[in-house]
């Protein structure tokens, strides 16, 4: 599966593209960055509703390919802006972690 | 790669924004100078770690990371208060960070054991009220 396929999902706005044709390895969801920092599988998608400039920077360091903010969440301008410098997709959705992630999981990692 | 390369970075206390940073910066530089991604990832979550528990506990310090034929050395010196019991700190969950801290999704108690899991030796020296340093290494 690649990025691209998640970026087109309806029910979730793009803040920031990363690399479309970026090959996804994992759907991986959770919101206590610490936790994060050690589990985050390289390439993967993660779900959280943690959003902060520090989101970005564990997404950056575990090599994360598309955070998704579920909930509603969203990130501040600066943050976002970076977030594209780095490459790296954000997308923000209304939907609780556990359906979006589903819904990534069955549209292309099951 | 032959000979030693150094980097140093100055972490500024309780300034979270900015926590990061200088690991973000060693990633690159490793990544720059050819070192496995393996490697790079090991070295980024241990020292993102220890950066985190600098701002967290000790309001900075510096980090020397050092870069040889064989490994990469991260030194991390605070001024902060010490670790009072290592060995409860080094179990996972066990955390004293404050409410707010936690609030921004750290101070799950993960921070030194994701240090030590993530390098291949790891060495604590502290002394109560007058700093802490850390000196981590990932073989390559």
């Amino acid at each position: 599966m690649k990025l691209k396929d998640i970026l087109e999902f309806p029910e979730c706005r793009v803040l920031s593209q990363g690399d479309p044709e970026r090959e996804i390895s994992r759907v991986f969801c959770c919101d206590l960055l610490s936790i994060a920092m050690g589990k985050a599988p390289a390439d993967g998608v993660w779900v959280t509703v943690m959003g902060n400039r520090n989101t970005l920077a564990v997404a950056s360091l575990t090599d994360t390919a598309c955070i998704v903010l579920a909930e509603g969440v969203s990130l501040d301008e600066g943050t976002i802006s970076k977030a594209s410098e780095e490459g790296i997709a954000v997308l923000s959705t209304e939907l609780p972690a556990f359906d979006i992630a589903l819904e990534i999981y069955q549209a292309g990692l099951s | 790669m032959s000979g030693q390369l150094t980097f140093t970075y100055t972490i500024d206390g309780d300034d979270f924004t900015r926590a990061g940073e200088a690991s973000s910066s060693v990633k690159n530089k490793l990544k720059m100078l050819g070192v496995s991604s393996d490697a790079i990832r090991k070295v980024a979550i241990a020292m993102y770690e220890g950066e985190i528990n600098m701002v967290i506990h000790a309001d900075g310090g510096t980090i020397t990371v050092s870069v040889s034929d064989d490994d990469i050395t991260m030194v991390l010196a605070d001024k902060g208060p010490g670790i009072p019991d290592i060995d409860k700190a080094m179990q996972e969950g066990y955390s004293t960070a404050r409410e707010d801290v936690r609030s921004l999704g750290f101070g799950a108690g993960m921070g030194l054991p994701n240090m030590k899991r993530f390098t291949d030796e790891m060495q604590i020296n502290t002394v109560i009220g007058k700093g802490t340093t850390i000196t981590m290494k990932v073989y390559l």
